[in-house]
């Protein structure tokens, strides 16, 4: 068992870069660097920043035709960008899980709940179908739903958005992953839903002693919820910040996103908005 | 300047009551939020007001000066216009921007189209530069711009937001609600704007009712909210999650199930 202070992954000048008609390569991603420990890492930033490429392009799922290049991409040792497509795949799902943002998008609309879960966890080990489905439940449980059994028989359009969320995680949880990539995960919920699974994520971070890449443009809930925080802006790190700081942020970018945010107890008419400068993307 | 009066208002969908006796008064010139979780139905309400949603009972009409146009009829569309959530699904994606902000026009027999439709334009901040583009290649603020320019062009006196900026990043949302207080003072509008994030809705309106499960929980005004003077225990939830996520001391959590904030 290694120290819990080495990183579990570490990532050094990442690029993903796309090809447009002609063929000439945009980069979505320029250049990204960071270290990740068994902690929250929150990376905000707004449509576009390139934040959702950088999670995608740790797990490998990188839209078909991007073009994924780094200095290092290392998960406990194993190199992910030259590790072969099998090596890959165990990866996936098993050690390293994505939960994605719309849970009515991302679970198979024509499978029951229970039999998806129980899916993740046979592509991973070697247990009988019998096993499967009662740790599938016990994944269930894990995520605070209260019939599990029922919930289990259900198709993903017979259930809410904030339930359809917490059964996409027990469905990444299942296999133990020690690395989460949450993309936004609450975005689609309602904001009492949303306090109730992040505090989810943040038991089995502290039980299990999980690291999380927590993804999201809401600048708010990152603060309040990860220890550390990266600010991309056109597909870079801008600032790179203690959660607890974040209000003493030094990039103008970072501040202007804390700014335009309307708030309940002062009134602020006409809202400051973003002011982007192009050096900011330099 | 025109106000609106909801009594009673009730929708129900195959035996659903998705709202029931919903009762506000907008003042001419106001603006008016209505908060709640999904499902709450704060959108039912919104389109009960403009027609879209049956009412069982209860019934909608304008206030603030006399022989308003009753619901339902072409003249009460007209003074009364809305503006959808998500920009991405409300717009035409094979009509022009141009074809867009005509169709009001022509279904109103407004004439004039040309003039009326470089101000809109103007008017939202956009200019004639995109008058001749499609959804596809506009931004989700430039859409959303869009959509308010398609509401105002038949230049109505009450314009109902359904969650005008929650598709919308935090700057652009900024940009959207300035553009609309703009409005809103320039023409004098009143509004009824439906929210599930309370401090977009302190922000843009005076008054605000709190829904759930299709009902009234409290109305109150903005600077109660801003004060923390509320009544309801549902509102109070309401305002401790939008501060954000708050982490329990580790020996309560080690003791205690998770349980709903």
């Amino acid at each position: 068992m290694p120290p819990p202070n080495s990183p579990l992954l570490s990532v050094e000048d990442l690029r993903v870069a796309y090809p447009d008609r002609e063929g000439r390569l945009t980069e979505v991603v320029r250049g990204v660097s960071f270290t990740l420990g068994r902690e929250r890492l929150g990376i905000v930033g707004e449509s576009g920043s390139g934040k959702s490429q950088t999670g995608r392009a740790i797990v490998g799922l990188t839209a078909p035709g991007g073009q994924v290049t780094a200095k290092r991409l290392d998960f406990k040792g194993t190199d992910l960008l030259h590790c072969d497509p099998a090596q890959r795949r165990r990866l996936r799902g098993g050690r390293v899980a994505m939960v994605l943002q719309d849970p009515k998008f991302s679970l198979n609309p024509v499978m029951r709940i229970g039999a998806q879960i129980a899916e993740t966890l046979r592509a991973h080990q070697p247990v009988s179908a019998r096993q499967a489905h009662k740790q599938a439940l016990d994944a269930l449980a894990a995520v605070q739903i209260d019939d599990p059994e029922r919930v289990a028989r259900l198709y993903p359009h017979e259930v809410s958005g904030g339930m359809g969320q917490r059964a996409m995680i027990a469905m990444m949880l299942i296999a133990g992953p020690e690395l989460l990539i949450a993309d936004e995960p609450t975005s689609a919920l309602d904001v009492t839903v949303q306090l109730e699974v992040l505090a989810i994520l943040d038991k089995l971070v502290v039980e299990r002693g999980m690291g999380l890449i927590f993804i999201s443009h809401d600048l708010r809930l990152v603060s309040s919820f990860c220890d550390r925080v990266l600010v991309m802006y056109a597909g870079r790190v801008v600032e790179q910040i203690a959660a607890v700081d974040l209000a003493q942020a030094q990039h103008p970018y970072t501040q202007g996103l804390l700014n335009c945010l309307p708030r309940i107890d002062a009134a602020r008419h006409p809202l400051p908005t973003l002011d982007r400068q192009p050096e900011w993307a330099r | 300047m025109i106000g609106l009066h909801a009594d009673s208002l009730r929708v129900v969908y195959d035996g659903f009551v998705a709202a029931d006796d919903v009762s506000f008064e907008l003042a001419p010139g106001e603006s008016f939020g209505i908060v709640g979780e999904s499902g709450s139905g704060k959108s039912t309400v919104l389109r009960a007001l403009c027609g879209l949603a049956p009412l069982a009972a209860g019934r909608v009409r304008l206030t603030g000066s006399e022989g308003l146009p009753p619901p339902g009829s072409k003249a009460f569309r007209r003074q009364v216009q809305m503006v959808f959530q998500d920009p991405y699904g409300s717009l035409h994606p094979r009509q022009t921007v141009d074809r867009l902000l005509a169709e009001p026009l022509a279904i109103h027999g407004l004439i004039d189209a040309e003039a009326r439709i470089a101000r809109a334009l103007d008017e939202v901040g956009l200019g004639t530069g995109f008058r001749f583009r499609y959804p596809h290649q506009l931004s989700g603020g430039q859409r959303q711009r869009i959509a308010i320019a398609r509401a105002l062009i038949l230049e109505p006196q009450v314009l109902l937001l359904d969650e005008p900026t929650s598709a919308l990043d935090a700057s652009v949302q900024a940009e959207v609600l300035n553009l609309l207080e703009a409005l809103r003072a320039a023409r004098g509008l009143s509004f009824v704007m439906v929210s599930h994030d309370l401090a977009v809705v302190t922000h843009l309106c005076q008054r605000l009712m709190v829904m759930q499960r299709g009902r009234t929980v409290e109305t109150l005004p903005a600077a109660d909210l801003a004060a923390q003077r509320v009544q309801a225990d549902y509102t109070r939830q309401l305002m401790q999650a939008s501060v954000g996520f708050r982490r329990r001391p580790a020996e309560e959590r080690a003791s205690a199930p998770i349980q709903s904030a």
